[in-house]
């Protein structure tokens, strides 16, 4: 009894420390695959001088943003205003726990893992709500407004495609997801044709929907600079910024990391030789490369087409895969 | 015109600390996205392809005041703007840097002359200027080298790269 106890406080501990290293490693390192790919599409170098091949770069960035002063406007509700950006960072950690990395890599094994990675994910746009409300700013304060027409815009399409993998799947549980994935490429969700035909379209939708969940180009309405300074961060600062920053980052990886899980056979190999988090990582890290491929390559949409493509589009499609999916298990 | 407000240094002092934040500061400075006239234009092509400001890091031109470290004031500054420019400045976070770029920006440039009653004559009449780049416009060559030199003042005489002999 003794001996478990102090054995789940090791793992606990030892779980809390991965997921903060995995988090704090990927915003900052993704931040330099952005910058270099950014460079690249556009026929640049992106940092080189920093370290080799510009790899101390993030470090820089990092120290500067933690030493640089912290300014609090005036008229800023203080509490709201630092509140925000540990909202919006702290779910997108919390939601982590229950990402199986591995066949035994995850830190719970939670039966409604799914249900909780999205009823924390939604927590991601209340925390931009309350920073753009806090700053006492209209830019600030327009684009937080608009984040939350767009989050729930797209909050709805995502739900829906999730609840049909889930028809498919028969469990919330993300490890028995991946576990049934096994065999092969085309024993994953996003290729069982046989399950549901729609499926291949199910994942690109689910991914349009992950670039605007996370409010990437070309759906950034958070961080519009072309037409509100820096939207709802324009008051942050230094390292509170710096946060809002990192959360982004979060975010992405999250979402990639529930599309491999959902879509693309999370640890499992495509030929069904060794799985292991290596293939989890694989997949994630290319997902994770086309989200920023996309922002690179795209120009911004305007508002309401962004709302029209998913109240018109998305939302309609997702609901015919419902029931399409909902037909095929009843027939077959 | 607000008030400047002085920023007391440091209660304790700590050497090796101070170099290794001015290290930082240096390989990250991001510079604001404002332009005042025609220098803004090289300003932009320092930034692309062929000039590649990326390279030293600081390419990451924030739209919003408060998260950049080094104002580049490239033109003229006009008496109207100047409140504008002052206020942008007031509300960058500590530290930060200013760098004059182009003519106008040290001086007023082609348009101090006599009688003249509409240009400020020189960034530093308003604003505290670290590095001058000369030139109408400047190359981007040149804006690259105030950025090197700005780097080289704040690392106390450590410098990237050797000066081009010309």
């Amino acid at each position: 009894m003794r001996m478990e106890f102090v054995l789940e406080i090791a793992r606990v501990v030892l779980y809390v420390v991965g997921i903060l290293a995995f988090v704090g490693f990927n915003a900052s390192y993704l931040v330099l695959l952005e910058r270099k790919g950014s460079a690249r599409f556009q026929l640049r170098h992106g940092p080189t001088e920093v370290g080799p091949f510009g790899l101390i770069q993030p470090v820089a960035d990092a120290v500067k943003l933690l030493c640089k002063q912290i300014l609090i406007p005036k008229n800023v509700d203080v509490i709201l205003f630092f509140m925000a950006p540990i909202l919006v960072l702290l779910p997108a950690i919390l939601c982590m726990v229950t990402i199986p990395f591995g066949a035994t890599i995850a830190a719970r094994n939670f039966n409604l893992g799914l249900l909780m990675v999205f009823a924390f994910a939604a927590f991601n746009v209340f925390g931009i709500l309350i920073g753009g409300w806090a700053s006492h700013n209209k830019y600030a304060n327009l684009a937080a407004a608009r984040v939350v027409a767009q989050n729930i815009a797209y909050e709805i399409p995502t739900l829906l495609i999730v609840v049909a993998v889930v028809m498919v799947t028969g469990t919330f549980n993300l490890q028995e997801i991946v576990a049934q994935q096994a065999g092969g490429f085309w024993r994953w969700n996003i290729l069982r044709l046989d399950l549901n035909p729609l499926q291949p379209v199910a994942f690109l939708m689910y991914f349009i929907c992950l670039l605007a969940e996370t409010n990437r180009a070309p759906f950034d309405m958070v961080e519009a600079e072309s037409e509100l300074v820096a939207g709802a961060y324009t008051e942050y600062s230094g390292m509170t910024f710096g946060v809002f920053f990192m959360a982004e980052y979060t975010n992405i990886v999250l979402g990639c990391c529930v599309a491999t899980v959902l879509f693309l056979g999370g640890w499992q190999c495509p030929f069904g030789l060794v799985p292991g988090p290596h293939w989890f990582l694989l997949k994630m890290y290319a997902l994770c490369f086309t989200v920023i491929w996309v922002r690179w390559s795209f120009p911004r949409v305007q508002f309401y087409n962004l709302l029209n493509l998913s109240w018109k589009i998305l939302i309609p499609v997702s609901l015919a895969n419902i029931i399409l999916t909902a037909l095929m298990l009843k027939v077959f | 015109m607000e008030k400047q407000v002085e920023v007391p240094p440091a209660l304790v002092q700590f050497a090796q600390l101070d170099k290794v934040l001015n290290l930082a500061r240096a390989n990250s400075l991001w510079p604001m996205t404002f332009g005042l006239a025609c220098c803004a234009i090289e300003m932009m092509a320092t930034g692309a392809s062929r000039f590649d400001m990326a390279r030293f890091g600081c390419e990451v031109f924030r739209p919003s005041p408060r998260q950049c470290d080094l104002m580049i004031v490239c033109g003229t500054i006009t008496r109207k703007m100047a409140p504008a420019v002052i206020t942008l400045y007031d509300q960058m976070p500590e530290p930060k840097w200013v760098l004059a770029m182009g003519n106008c920006a040290i001086s007023g440039g082609p348009f101090n002359f006599p009688g003249q009653y509409s240009v400020v004559e020189g960034a530093d009449k308003i604003l505290p200027v670290d590095v001058y780049v000369p030139g109408c416009p400047p190359r981007p060559e040149g804006l690259l080298e105030g950025i090197l030199k700005l780097e080289e003042k704040l690392c106390s005489g450590w410098r990237r790269w050797p000066v081009v002999e010309t």
